[in-house]
């Protein structure tokens, strides 16, 4: 038998919230019926802390601090939606509006998109920031796949994916700052690289159009974003979710 | 007038590429091979090639130019006013010969506290209240105390020697000019920590640095200097994010150069996991002469919570360019226009006139010429907006407008930036754009404020420190130019 491991008590939103000692503020927040916004976070994989969606307000604590890396301590006093935490959330996803090239009508994962969902959830109708209307490419080369650079928002998960639950490491990211861009093997043509196993996890854990099945037509993509928990706890819990 | 018994030729960078190699051929055919000695950074870079001349009476005489044509005075407050403590063997030790390192002291600190205790070894390093260098000021015995008390036998030491601020060199003429200095303050700190593993991160567009690192290294592994501490030179490829702790350790791995969030923070786990005590370059190299003299003579100058001497490079609309050491608290005035020399007269005669000091780089601040008195210590010039950061200093003056100032910082940390986290990313591009229209006079009002509510976004929300310290240009010359983006708007202004 397994023993429970010791457990602390911290404040969310004003409502009491226990949770494993080992916890991340995520965990609490969601623990507690609650929700942030995530967008490079998903369950299975090693948090990054990249999107910066995910910040929380602890109280005696100068800095605003991403839930999905921090541990969370007893007492801990946390909120999760002041008006400066409203309003950078906003800023942030108009920022990834305008990065990339994200027209929803014409993209695969319209209707199923995470950045579609964050936009609806901040109430983001417009964008402030001028579109820089970024000039990238799609890459098609792949048989059953394509990766659309257009709609590709860095938040990795396909490069943790593939190297942490796949192991094939196809995915990683290369160039710096704007030009940043996520690269198969050693910088080629994706259906060139022969690590590629073709399982298709990325395109599962991709949260919006840009990784997608080639049978895909606007609208019809269906992301499994709970693939990478499951595999991640079959191997370490051995619990198959599917059994 | 009797003459010379010896030269010292400058042949640090900035010097080698005012000819140094011309002056020191001409003084060798003139005085032969065994009366000049190649040396590190003799300070006043802007005149250079220099070589300073040693009489038999003391008397040194120092001349700039590649005939060596320019007498200089060193009885001008320019050096006169340094207090060398960091930089006390650049200039006059020859950084490629280890003899002469140990001629003139060089690892002596080191021998000593290898006899003490590695408790004591902080405890001095507590009493001298050294502050990182780097920029940030955490106390450094603090930081050495805490690696100190990680558990575990394998425990690293790392160099950050990845300077890459626009207007900072000071690093670099510590490594060029006295690198036995550098491996000597890392040792110490090796054997006051526990560590038996030392790296030094340099970025590749250093390479007389590297070049006599490695031999400083060589030299100093085969003579037993550093028994017991294996050191070891990383290359970087000169990425400014790499100077952020986490982001270099990632590099000294293998890996991409990007930082992660803290906790963990590199004292307790760092790199490989093992804890470890990452300090700058000019940290490193006060520690012998703390070591050396003691904890309570380094804190005896400075200011209250500013102790010791720092190393700034001086440059941009100034008189005398180059290197200066001084006590912590000199005023902004005294650097800039007593050693200085103020800012040079314009061709037509007139007087030229300081506007402001940028110090800091990319993640400090402008000190405008009102606020010259300002000390020059951590806590002055933060309360300004601005920082210390590493030392570069930059004069300011009427000729530039200050959204063309902040636009450039801002052009740095979009060309900088590794892309991980999304408002350093994509938010310094908007920033640069916004920015933009300052310069060229198209803003509008609410570009104002978009540009002012980005800057706190960008601030609050950004991973590292390099996109939290972005917007700080802006935000400083917000603070005490507004007049200027506000005339933007106007379409007017000067």
């Amino acid at each position: 038998m397994t023993q429970a491991s010791p457990s602390i008590t911290l404040q969310i939103n004003g409502q009491p919230c226990t949770v494993a000692a080992d916890a991340t503020l995520l965990q609490a927040i969601r623990s507690a019926g609650l929700q942030v916004p995530t967008l490079c976070h998903l369950d299975g994989l090693t948090p990054v802390g990249a999107c910066r969606l995910c910040l929380v307000d602890l109280e005696g604590h100068p800095k605003l601090e991403p839930a999905c890396v921090t541990t969370a301590a007893e007492g801990m006093v946390v909120h999760t939606h002041t008006p400066e935490l409203e309003s950078y959330r906003r800023m942030a996803v108009e920022l990834f509006f305008a990065e990339g090239n994200h027209v929803c009508a014409f993209c695969v994962a319209n209707g199923a998109c995470e950045l579609q969902d964050v936009a609806v959830e901040v109430g983001m109708d417009h964008s402030r920031f001028p579109y820089q209307y970024p000039k990238r490419h799609v890459d098609a080369s792949h048989a059953l796949f394509g990766l659309d650079h257009h709609r590709c928002i860095l938040c990795t998960r396909c490069v943790r994916m593939c190297d942490e639950i796949e192991g094939a490491h196809v995915w990683d990211v290369g160039y710096r700052g704007s030009a940043c861009s996520i690269i198969a093997g050693l910088d080629q043509p994706w259906g060139e690289v022969e690590a590629c196993t073709s399982c298709g996890k990325c395109v599962d854990a991709c949260p919006t159009g840009a990784l997608f099945r080639k049978q895909d037509a606007t609208a019809e993509k269906q992301p499994h974003p709970e693939r990478a928990q499951q595999l991640a706890e079959a191997r370490t819990d051995r619990r198959w979710h599917n059994q | 007038m009797k003459a010379a018994i010896s030269w010292r030729c400058c042949d640090a960078t900035s010097c080698r590429a005012a000819g140094a190699a011309a002056l020191r051929h001409s003084l060798v055919a003139q005085h032969g091979a065994e009366r000049v000695k190649s040396v590190g950074c003799l300070r006043l870079c802007g005149q250079g090639p220099l070589a300073a001349a040693d009489h038999e009476d003391g008397r040194v005489e120092l001349f700039g130019g590649v005939a060596a044509e320019r007498q200089l005075d060193p009885q001008h407050p320019f050096f006169t006013l340094q207090r060398s403590v960091v930089l006390e063997r650049c200039g006059l030790v020859d950084p490629g010969c280890l003899e002469d390192a140990l001629a003139q002291g060089a690892y002596a600190a080191l021998a000593v506290c290898r006899q003490l205790a590695p408790k004591a070894v902080v405890e001095e390093l507590e009493r001298s209240g050294l502050r990182g260098r780097g920029g940030a000021g955490y106390p450094t015995g603090r930081k050495w105390q805490l690696v100190a008390a990680q558990p575990g036998s394998s425990k690293v030491v790392v160099c950050n020697a990845d300077e890459g601020d626009p207007g900072a060199f000071m690093d670099r003429a510590v490594l060029e000019g006295d690198p036995h200095r550098l491996l000597e303050g890392m040792a110490i700190a090796a054997h006051a920590v526990g560590a038996n593993e030392g790296y030094i991160y340099v970025r590749a567009e250093y390479p007389l640095a590297i070049e006599r690192l490695r031999g400083a290294i060589a030299a100093a592994e085969a003579r037993g200097l550093l028994a017991g501490f294996a050191m070891q030179l990383r290359i970087g490829a000169g990425a400014y994010v790499c100077g952020e702790e986490t982001a270099l350790l990632h590099s000294i791995e293998g890996g991409r150069g990007t930082p992660r969030p803290r906790p963990p923070y590199p004292a307790v786990s760092g790199l490989w996991g093992l804890p470890t005590l990452i300090n700058n370059v000019e940290t490193f190299a006060a520690v012998p002469a703390i070591l050396r003299q003691g904890g309570a003579w380094y804190g005896a100058m400075g200011t209250a919570t500013s102790k010791g001497t720092k190393v700034f490079a001086l440059s941009g609309a100034i008189t005398h360019t180059g290197l200066i050491e001084v006590e912590m608290g000199t005023s902004l005035r005294t650097i800039v226009e007593t050693m200085g020399g103020g800012v040079p007269a314009n061709p037509n005669g007139s007087l030229g006139v300081v506007k402001a000091v940028q110090t800091g780089g990319p993640s400090g601040g402008c000190v405008p010429a009102a606020l010259l008195d300002t000390p020059v210590d951590y806590e002055g010039l933060q309360a300004l907006g601005s920082i210390m950061g590493s030392g570069g200093m930059v004069v300011i003056d009427e000729s530039l407008a200050m959204p063309e100032l902040a636009r450039y910082f801002m052009g740095f940390c979009v060309a900088e930036s590794c892309g991980k986290c999304l408002p350093c990313r994509a938010g310094t591009v908007q920033l640069e754009q916004l920015l933009d229209r300052f310069v060229e006079r198209r803003a509008t009002g609410a570009d104002l404020v978009q540009l002012e509510q980005l800057c706190g976004m960008v601030k609050a929300t950004s991973l590292c420190g390099l996109g939290q310290s972005a917007p700080n240009p802006v935000l400083s010359t917000l603070r005490f130019f507004r007049a200027e983006y506000e005339a933007a708007i106007a379409g007017a202004g000067p």
